[in-house]
């Protein structure tokens, strides 16, 4: 065993051995990737799905997501943009890149995400007739420690919550993972995001008392996770608001996005 | 191949690395809410623990004293990236369960320990099998627990209903204690009692004698 201490043996035997695991890792990553990534693009379609409550349990995604129409949104403008693809568009990469973001001053980078992308997705599904039935925003927000990505869906009145559900985050399971809970989840269809034209939706201490006026607006706290509930409130107030997709909302109803 | 068979099945229960090393604790508390995502985590865990005794029991006449930890590790780590690719791209939503313990293979000691007490002193075939009967004796563990924490917590096994809980208009009330991490400790230390009960020679010497009571006078 001696003979194996030098310091020759020790740099070759090192050398060697990180070139032969690089080498197989790398090589699992690279030939996996595809698989891996049509997982995700499954995955989000899945919680898009899921968002609007239109997920079927064993019918094929790929079948029930061609009712979903992807479109891309101008967030500085509130109207349409076709100014790039929405099946390659990775808005998750845009919003880093500060030409295409926009950099969120303190007051008004309540959700804690930094930075603001201007050209976000949005998911629309439309009824027989060709009218719009109901719209998915992606939305996100910084909870307690970790980003929590998920989508809200609302009714084609552009006011009443479908449903919202988160598709990644971090959070203490339990207590504020409970995010992913159902019956709190089934709390949200019905509800109304604005008031006087103010986003009002959000996440109150407690239980929601159904005879409050405005009890309409509010949706029951996780409890034990407050910062988790108030990340969620945030996130909604933001993407809802005026620096999300409230500019797009007004546009849509009056007929000009 | 009698001592084969010996170095398999021994760390099932007469060494099992979880009631009587006391290693790899932590997984044992986190993935063990639900029996499916349990199961994917042991097989995680056996093939890494095999195949890196095996890698490292090959190359074991080559590795320096003075390295041989970090060539331990560098191993172990490449094995468990490539699992964790594996399980993304074939049991993606499982992987999304199991999140970072995956990853965290690389840090129990069952591995590590396996490595250096075994592979290191023995050829690459029973330091494989070494690998597999520690990862079932791992294995074995996890399952009793995620067993009962997923049929009391949730009142269901892989998945499906077993007892018909309140919420969807059945009798049983599930006791959410069971979904928390306290509870695997309590049913780990179950686990060790009932082991140690049928299996004395487990029981260890205890650390500290209560003396005999003494009364003031007798003391003075």
């Amino acid at each position: 065993m001696s003979s194996n201490d030098g310091i020759k043996k020790t740099l070759i035997v090192a050398f060697s051995l990180c070139i032969v695991c690089s080498v197989v890792v790398s090589t699992a990553a690279v030939v996996l990737k595809p698989t891996q990534e049509a997982n995700k693009t499954l995955d989000r379609k899945r919680n898009i799905l899921a968002a609007a409550g239109m997920l079927e349990e064993g019918a094929s995604i790929e079948e029930q997501f061609k009712q979903v129409e992807t479109r891309i949104v101008d967030l500085r403008t509130g109207k349409f943009s076709d100014a790039v693809d929405p099946a390659s568009y990775d808005q998750r990469k845009a919003s880093k890149d500060p030409s295409r973001s926009k950099t969120l001053s303190q007051d008004e980078d309540i959700a804690k995400i930094k930075r603001r992308v201007d050209l976000a997705e949005v998911y629309l599904v439309n009824d027989s007739a060709g009218e719009l039935d109901k719209i998915i925003l992606p939305v996100h927000g910084y909870g307690l420690w970790s980003t929590l990505y998920g989508f809200m869906a609302l009714e084609s009145d552009l006011n009443t919550v479908v449903g919202l559900g988160f598709a990644e985050h971090g959070e203490t399971p339990g207590l504020g993972g409970e995010v992913d809970n159902p019956s709190w989840k089934a709390k949200w269809p019905g509800k109304k995001v604005y008031r006087d034209g103010e986003v009002e939706l959000q996440l109150i201490k407690g239980t929601v008392d159904p005879s409050s006026s405005s009890a309409q607006w509010q949706v029951d706290g996780l409890s034990g996770a407050t910062l988790t509930s108030n990340g969620v409130s945030n996130l909604v107030q933001f993407w809802l608001g005026e620096q999300g997709y409230q500019p797009f909302i007004e546009n849509l109803k009056a007929g000009e996005a | 191949m009698s001592e084969m068979k010996e170095t398999l099945v021994q760390p099932i229960l007469r060494n099992n690395p979880i009631a009587l090393q006391i290693l790899g604790i932590c997984s044992a508390l986190a993935v063990t809410t639900s029996m499916s995502v349990t199961v994917v985590m042991c097989i995680a865990l056996t093939s890494v623990t095999a195949f890196s005794n095996l890698f490292i029991s090959l190359i074991r006449k080559q590795i320096p004293g003075s390295i041989r930890i970090i060539v331990q590790m560098i191993i172990i780590a490449s094995l468990v990236i490539v699992v964790d690719q594996v399980l993304k791209a074939y049991a993606f939503e499982i992987s999304k369960q199991l999140s970072v313990f995956v990853g965290l293979i690389i840090t129990n000691c069952i591995v590590m320990g396996r490595a250096e007490a075994f592979a290191m002193k023995n050829p690459p075939l029973p330091s494989f099998v070494d690998g597999i009967g520690n990862g079932l004796g791992y294995s074995v563990v996890l399952l009793v627990v995620a067993f009962f924490r997923e049929l009391f917590g949730a009142g269901k096994l892989f998945g499906m209903q077993i007892l018909p809980v309140v919420t969807e208009g059945g009798w049983y009330n599930p006791n959410g204690l069971m979904l928390l991490a306290p509870s695997a400790f309590f049913l780990i230390g179950l686990f060790i009692w009932a082991l140690r009960s049928w299996d004395k020679s487990q029981v260890e010497e205890p650390d500290f004698k209560m003396a005999k009571h003494t009364t003031v006078e007798e003391a003075a």
